[in-house]
């Protein structure tokens, strides 16, 4: 037995271009298993490209990700997305469905059906109450539906989330719950977990390293203590001080 | 109007063929247009090109659209074979089923392209295959909007399906169209309730069908098509659960006297055992090639009409010796039989009031070419363009200030009303006689001879039964019988139906 934890996933040279942007350019990194990741960046930095080679709604052009030790292009492309919870900001749920079939879509797919039992705790553990499960989507609140988009996520026990700027539509209180909820989810279950933002303050809250993307490529790669020291070059540190010069202003206007 | 009712309890049989008809041609629609409506929404090419064709076909009118598919099927026979049918269902199926495809090709692209994009991105992100998606995600969430598709195509394909009747289907146009030609309205008037009927009724249903699925309450979605699937069972079984025993079909032009003359030969048949159907109302050309190839069974045809129009001949010779070339030429290109005259000719003449004739002092064609400059010459539809006409005008030097098109039986109106000077009238119509007409004479013999003769086709007219069958009709019908039969259903009071009138002229020649 070795004592190298296999990665939970590896970026090897990723590269991938709409005509002639280079939206992503020859990344190479490393996510061990259990780590929580802050992808930051500015628009059209790459960062949501990036995120979508893992489950191919981007196909990279050069290079391979490769997730648990299978490089994703050689998966079948239904089972690889069934295998990795996605959740991103307009949160997709299915209008003409209930709020459980919507939980329930991703094992019905693999020809399973989930039992109401699993949908009531997988409803709990996003804190929404059971009986929320008949009702339509229409009828729940911007913060409830994405909620469920998380538990559809999580229906399929994946071991891998990922999440693209998946608190931009909410409100600011329902952003702050469900981060610190997703972040404990994340603890509890033991996953892996890849958030694509462009707030370098819900980053620095919630991840255990934080990756900052410009023009395609990955400029830094810190935890969020070093990132407050003052590592990760200028454009992390430009990115970095916004919220700082917030907190500075507020504590000054609280004095 | 009281007769209204039992005009329209007489379209059971038209009713149902519409109903077959409009559901096939519905059906057929969809069937094409949704594959299409898929494969358009991931090619911008395919949905340009697909949309700009269904808008295309749109645009030509459907009575035209019907017409046309009369040669294309002829010209596919060398790739199906004799057996293709040319006239009646098939032709109606997909002129009709081209009319349908725009409205729902045009609401099922849209609703692909207005599908939310992020609900379009989770089906990808939870690991849909295409397939699941298309039929998870994307069909349900169109759904709505389909119907309401298929509701407008359901609409115009009832309303142009009464257009059938000139093709030779059988359809509600065939009240609307007999009644046109002889100003039957009562006729008119219960074809268009019906069809009008059946289309209100069809839009409630799918509406119904619609407003089930745009709110998802299941027992609205089934029940709408449980009562459709019902109503084209119901004429289905009407036309098709019958026994399916071989019917000879007697053709009929658009006008007064082939309507008569199909029933009287329909009548002979019908007494001797045989079952019969009709198709009403065809055009010159069309009936003349359904009879040769078959589609028709029995026709009949003028000598004048076969020499000029089919023949391309501009040569007049005497009476016999062109029915005996006819009959040879008719044998040699298709095997069509000429059983032969039925006693009266049927000639186009150049018809005046009788009394503006007399004034302006015109007594034949040729004294009307200096008169011509300031008339008015109306003829049917199909007059103008006839090479008889066109021998006529070059013949005698005719100018006409204007000329105007009229269905046959609003021609005479037209002459009386003033609308025109001049008409390409029927010398076996008995309007000439009853509206004071005075028929022009043709010194330069420029108009051919218009015998009326029958045709069969080239399988029945080797039946000795069936040949025996028409054979007493063969010159037993003298002009004064024939004017007789076609003034008792084109006068304006006391009609005879068709099928009245031929009785009587059966009485009359002793039949």
């Amino acid at each position: 037995m070795t004592t190298e934890v296999q990665a939970a996933l590896e970026f090897r040279a990723v590269g991938k271009r709409y005509g002639a942007v280079e939206a992503v350019r020859d990344v190479s990194l490393t996510i061990a298993p259990r780590q929580f990741v802050a992808l930051v960046g500015a628009s059209g930095s790459g960062k949501s490209t990036l995120l979508k080679t893992i489950n191919r709604l981007a196909e990279a052009d050069s290079g391979e990700v490769v997730y648990e030790g299978d490089p994703v292009g050689s998966l079948p492309l239904p089972a690889l997305r069934r295998r990795v919870g996605y959740v991103f900001q307009s949160i997709g749920l299915f209008p003409h469905m209930t709020v459980g079939e919507n939980i329930a879509i991703g094992p019905r797919l693999a020809g399973e059906k989930l039992s109401p039992a699993r949908i009531a705790e997988l409803l709990e553990l996003v804190e929404l109450d059971a009986g929320m499960a008949d009702r339509m989507p229409d009828a729940l609140s911007g913060g409830q539906r994405q909620r469920v988009g998380v538990a559809r996520a999580l229906a399929g026990d994946p071991h891998l989330l990922l999440m693209d700027e998946p608190f931009g539509a909410l409100d600011p209180v329902t952003r702050d719950a469900l981060g610190a909820r997703v972040r404990k989810l994340h603890d509890e279950l033991g996953l892996t977990t890849i958030m694509v933002t462009h707030d370098m303050a819900e980053a620095l809250l919630l991840a255990d390293r934080v990756l900052v993307m410009d023009a395609g490529a990955i400029v830094a790669d810190e935890t969020p203590q070093a990132l407050l020291d003052g590592h990760g070059g200028a454009v992390a540190q430009d990115l970095v001080a916004v919220p700082r010069a917030q907190a500075d202003r507020l504590a000054e206007l609280a004095r | 109007m009281s007769d209204i009712w039992p005009a329209l309890l007489n379209l059971g049989d038209q009713l149902a063929a519409h109903v077959s008809l409009s559901a096939a041609a519905i059906a057929l629609g969809i069937a094409v247009a949704l594959p299409l409506a898929v494969w358009a929404s991931r090619s911008p090419a395919v949905s340009r090109a697909a949309l700009g064709f269904a808008s295309l076909v749109q645009t030509i009118p459907a009575l035209a659209l019907l017409a046309l598919f009369f040669p294309i099927l002829l010209s596919l026979r060398a790739v199906f074979g004799e057996g293709l049918p040319t006239l009646g269902f098939l032709p109606a199926l997909l002129a009709l089923s081209l009319y349908a495809l725009l409205p729902i090709l045009r609401n099922a692209i849209t609703a692909q392209a207005n599908l939310d994009p992020g609900v379009i991105e989770a089906a990808d992100g939870v690991g849909m295959t295409f397939w699941q998606r298309l039929r998870l995600v994307e069909a349900p969430l169109s759904a709505p909007y389909i119907m309401a598709g298929i509701r407008t195509a359901a609409v115009w394909t009832i309303g142009a399906a009464t257009l059938a009747t000139t093709i030779g289907q059988k359809s509600l146009g065939d009240p609307i169209f007999a009644g046109l030609q002889t100003q039957n309205w009562v006729l008119v008037l219960a074809g268009c309730i019906a069809s009008a009927g059946l289309a209100l009724i069809a839009d409630g249903l799918l509406g119904t069908i619609e407003k089930g699925l745009k709110t998802r309450r299941r027992a609205l979605t089934f029940g709408g098509l449980a009562a459709v699937a019902l109503g084209v069972g119901a004429a289905l079984f009407t036309q098709f659960g019958g026994s399916d025993e071989r019917r000879i079909v007697i053709g009929a032009k658009g006008f007064s006297e082939q309507y008569i003359l199909a029933r009287l030969i329909g009548q002979q048949l019908e007494e001797r055992g045989y079952a019969v159907d009709y198709r009403d109302g065809l055009g010159s050309a069309v009936a003349h090639r359904a009879v040769t190839t078959g589609a028709i069974d029995v026709l009949v045809d003028y000598t004048g009409t076969i020499w000029t129009n089919q023949m391309g001949r501009t040569d007049n010779p005497p009476r016999d010796a062109m029915l005996e070339e006819i009959a040879a030429w008719e044998t040699d290109t298709s095997g069509t039989h000429v059983l032969g005259r039925l006693g009266f000719e049927n000639a186009y003449g150049l018809a005046m009031r009788g009394e503006r004739a007399a004034a302006l002092g015109v007594e034949s064609i040729a004294d009307l070419a200096g008169a011509a400059g300031g008339m008015t010459v109306g003829g049917d539809p199909e007059f103008f363009e006839r090479p008889e006409w066109i021998a006529v005008r070059d013949t005698y030097g005719l100018r006409f200030a204007e000329r105007r098109n009229f269905s046959p039986t609003f021609m005479y109106n037209a002459l009386q009303s003033g609308e025109a000077d001049v008409i390409g009238a029927y010398t076996s119509d008995g309007r000439i006689a009853a509206d004071g007409l005075t028929i022009l004479e043709d010194p330069q013999g420029a108009f051919p001879n218009y015998d009326a003769i029958v045709l069969l086709s080239p399988e029945t007219g080797s039946n000795a039964a069936i040949r025996a069958a028409i054979e007493p009709l063969v010159g037993a019908i003298d002009v004064e019988a024939m004017r007789e039969a076609n003034l008792s259903v084109d006068r304006e009071e006391d009609k005879l139906t068709f099928e009245e009138a031929a009785r009587r002229l059966a009485d009359r020649i002793g039949l």
